[in-house]
């Protein structure tokens, strides 16, 4: 071999070798920076003194006695999209109990920082017909299981996750509003302007909190799986006065208003729940119990109200006074 | 050639004057685009119910002009239609003009336009706006290509002419846009053959890129959008609306330019009899929509068609919508005593603003209409009204299609001039027929 080949084979030696060591590196550390730094684990960074069996008194990490399912801390970025393993919640709203104390739209606003205006949970006056009397209805999403607002994300900031959850990722949305286009339901609103001032910072955002909101996003009710992680029902569910909002877990059969737990599937064989436009196949995942045998006159939902918002009842209002005329 | 050739010499003062002031008004949209970006989309018109407003309409709007090229201009250029030659390259342009206009509005509506590239890095092919993203960029690269080889051999023209009153830098523009072409029989072979595939690829690409823009609203579930017909409904509709603009382009230059040996009464007359044609299919589509849904009414379609029938409302909208697309060009353009050039070019523009309405109740209402009703205090969250931005944005969207025009006419002559004079340059008919003369 003369000078030059000798040149040329340390050259591609060099560059054969870099390629495959630097690829190996690459490969090696790739699963390591993928890796989500959602399993901090259960310690909240205190330490309490404990007796050990034999006697020692020993000084351990203090668990997070709110936390209920692992990993605690709300995963970050595209670890969100996974869901928390061998759930599958669903909500059951009895609509004989509701007055309209609208204690779980407060709750809601005030757990993911919304502005009294931004309604992620709405709770309207329904009429279903002439002979029909009116009566409160909560509307929260209902994450369908074919949610007809996940299929037409562009940019796959809107995902359904294996726990039902849909979840809309903040970082990733560019704010086209063709999923508030295509759900049926309204049950999202948009950030048209810049929102409330939050104290989370925008490094530490979950899709699963919500919160910081950003400018030109689209946001909805996200069934509060924080709330879940720490063993907590929604803010929604636990601020009702009434106890009308249950929530729980399909394969556990179970959900709960807080005071009550009953059996998911019994619930709604003998309430014979339904489901709010069902006929359009994007199988919710809210269950309504039929206004029947109520606590309360739909009429005494009104009477706290301010007069602007009455007037947005006036039609109903109109029709159910002709009637009794 | 040389009378066309002189509307290519060095500006007029008039001329300077006339793109500065178009350009005030595109940079004054440009201006109202930037405070939307700075302060947020609360400063326009739309709202939690009514996501989409003007922006959608305009972009729907300017899609659907873009036909006059894709669809006429090609129909034309494929069936060898001899009399439609001086009329080529104002559809063509029509075309690219749009398309660059139009697809923009589209963009106006992201919340973050800082992401705009999130449609490329994380697009989803599930999704009906990345279809729209793929389909109108291929068919902007596909109608700019033709409209560049629809220009090459009045490049060489230019470039060939003794005493052209140009600046020096314009000529030798001429000379690299030309490509070298010189006539020869293998340079015109292949010319002709690059017009015809390009051509018989832009038809179908327009059809299928409109489709897929009224698949957006056709494939939804509200009431209004989920109609069966949309996809034939949108391409009838765009191809009116193209050939409606086409002919007032054609009068436009015919004034401006005294054209009157090129663009003449019998071309106004064949517009004419296509526009006949079109009203009936448009209104044959249009009728058959609205029938449908009002026999036999579910209770949301209901809700919607009370405000189409509400004088306060958008009765009135829809009442002019109707009038000017279905009724009055019928009787205008059928009926021998009413037709003339200018009656015809009247006609034209109340047919495009009537169809600008109907795009705008298309997007609007039914977005106001939701299953849930609407029950909000907020008047601005229960219907939609535009505000300063958008309507800035859509004027200057107009000016903008005007300054390509005004531009594109000094470049080269409005009137394409070597398809008119190289008569002999007649390549075999697409389609053979046993007809006795031309």
């Amino acid at each position: 071999m003369d000078k030059k080949d000798k040149k040329n084979n340390r050259r591609n030696f060099l560059k054969n070798g870099l390629t495959v060591g630097g690829s190996m590196l690459a490969m090696g550390m790739g699963p390591a920076i993928a890796k989500d730094s959602s399993g901090e684990g259960k310690s909240s960074g205190e330490k309490i003194k404990v007796l050990t069996t034999d006697g020692k008194v020993i000084e351990v990490d203090k668990p997070k006695d709110d936390c209920k399912i692992d990993p605690c801390e709300p995963p970050k970025g595209n670890a969100a999209r996974q869901g928390i393993p061998g759930r599958s919640f669903v909500m059951v709203i009895d609509l004989a109990r509701c007055k309209n104390a609208r204690k779980c739209i407060e709750g809601c606003q005030k757990g993911h920082n919304l502005r009294p205006d931004q309604e992620w949970l709405n709770v309207y006056l329904m009429k279903d017909h002439e002979e029909g009397e009116p009566y409160w209805f909560p509307r929260q999403c209902f994450h369908c299981d074919i949610p007809p607002c996940v299929k037409v994300c562009p940019v796959g900031a809107t995902y359904k996750r294996q726990d039902n959850i849909v979840l809309v990722d903040s970082d990733r949305c560019i704010g086209c509003k063709f999923c508030m286009a295509a759900c049926p339901y309204s049950v999202r609103i948009f950030n048209w302007e810049k929102p409330p001032e939050s104290d989370v910072p925008p490094e530490d955002y979950s899709p699963e909190a919500s919160v910081p909101a950003q400018i030109g996003t689209v946001s909805k009710c996200d069934f509060c799986p924080d709330r879940s992680r720490e063993g907590k029902l929604p803010y929604c569910a636990s601020g009702c006065p009434m106890g009308a909002i249950y929530f729980g877990d399909k394969n556990e059969d179970a959900v709960s208003n807080g005071t009550e737990t009953l059996r998911f599937r019994q619930l709604i064989k003998d309430r014979v729940g339904y489901r709010y436009l069902d006929e359009l196949g994007t199988v919710p995942n809210v269950y309504y119990l039929p206004p029947v045998e109520r606590m309360f006159d739909y009429k005494s939902g009104l009477n706290d109200l301010p007069e602007e918002k009455k007037e947005v009842y006036k039609d109903i209002m109109d029709g159910e006074n002709n009637k009794n005329n | 050639m040389k009378k066309l050739a002189r509307n290519l010499e060095t500006p007029s003062r008039q001329w300077y004057m006339w793109v500065i002031i178009l350009s005030l008004i595109v940079l004054f949209g440009v201006y109202a685009l930037i405070r939307q970006i700075q302060e947020g989309q609360i400063i326009t018109g739309m709202r939690d119910n009514a996501v989409w407003g003007i922006y959608t309409a305009n972009f729907i709007f300017f899609m659907g002009l873009s036909y006059a090229g894709a669809l006429v201009s090609c129909s034309f250029q494929l069936l060898r239609i001899q009399w439609a030659k001086p009329l080529l390259r104002m559809a063509e342009l029509i075309t690219v003009s749009t398309l660059i206009v139009g697809a923009p509005y589209i963009l106006f509506c992201l919340g973050r336009l800082d992401r705009i590239h999130y449609l490329f890095v994380y697009g989803r092919i599930q999704s009906p706006i990345t279809w729209d993203v793929i389909a109108i960029s291929t068919d902007l690269v596909f109608c700019a290509a033709f409209l560049y080889f629809t220009h090459i051999r009045d490049f060489a023209k230019l470039r060939d002419m003794e005493g052209l009153k140009v600046a020096k830098w314009r000529k030798k523009l001429y000379g690299i846009l030309a490509l070298n072409y010189r006539g020869t029989p293998l340079q015109k072979k292949y010319l002709h053959q690059a017009h015809d595939i390009m051509a018989a690829i832009i038809i179908p690409t327009a059809v299928i890129a409109y489709s897929l823009l009224s698949w957006l609203f056709g494939m939804s579930l509200k009431p209004g959008w989920h109609s069966t017909i949309f996809g034939p409904y949108f391409v009838v509709t765009a191809a009116y609306s193209g050939v409606a603009l086409l002919i007032i382009i054609m009068w436009l230059y015919r004034k401006s330019r005294k054209l009157e040996g090129y663009i003449t009464n019998k071309h106004f007359n064949y517009m004419a009899f296509g526009l006949v044609l079109l009203t009936m299919a448009y209104g044959y589509f249009t009728f058959s929509e609205y029938i449908t849904d009002w026999y036999n009414q579910t209770s949301q379609m209901s809700a919607l068609l009370g405000k189409f029938t509400d004088m306060s409302q958008y009765g009135a909208l829809q009442l002019f919508h109707i009038l000017f697309t279905m009724f009055v060009p019928l009787i205008i353009l059928g009926l021998p005593w009413f037709r003339s050039i200018n009656s015809i070019t009247l006609v034209s523009l109340f047919i495009v603003i009537a169809l600008w309405i109907k795009r705008y109740l298309i997007v609007v209402p039914p977005l106001e209409t939701p299953f849930i009703p609407i029950q909000d205090v907020r008047p601005e969250y229960v219907q939609y009204s535009m505000t300063w931005v958008e309507i800035s944005l859509t004027v200057s969207g107009l000016a903008l299609i005007v300054l390509i025009f005004t531009i594109a006419s000094k470049i080269a002559p409005i009137i394409p001039v070597a398809e008119i004079e190289d008569v002999e340059d007649t390549a075999k008919p697409l389609i053979r027929f046993q007809t006795k003369g031309a």
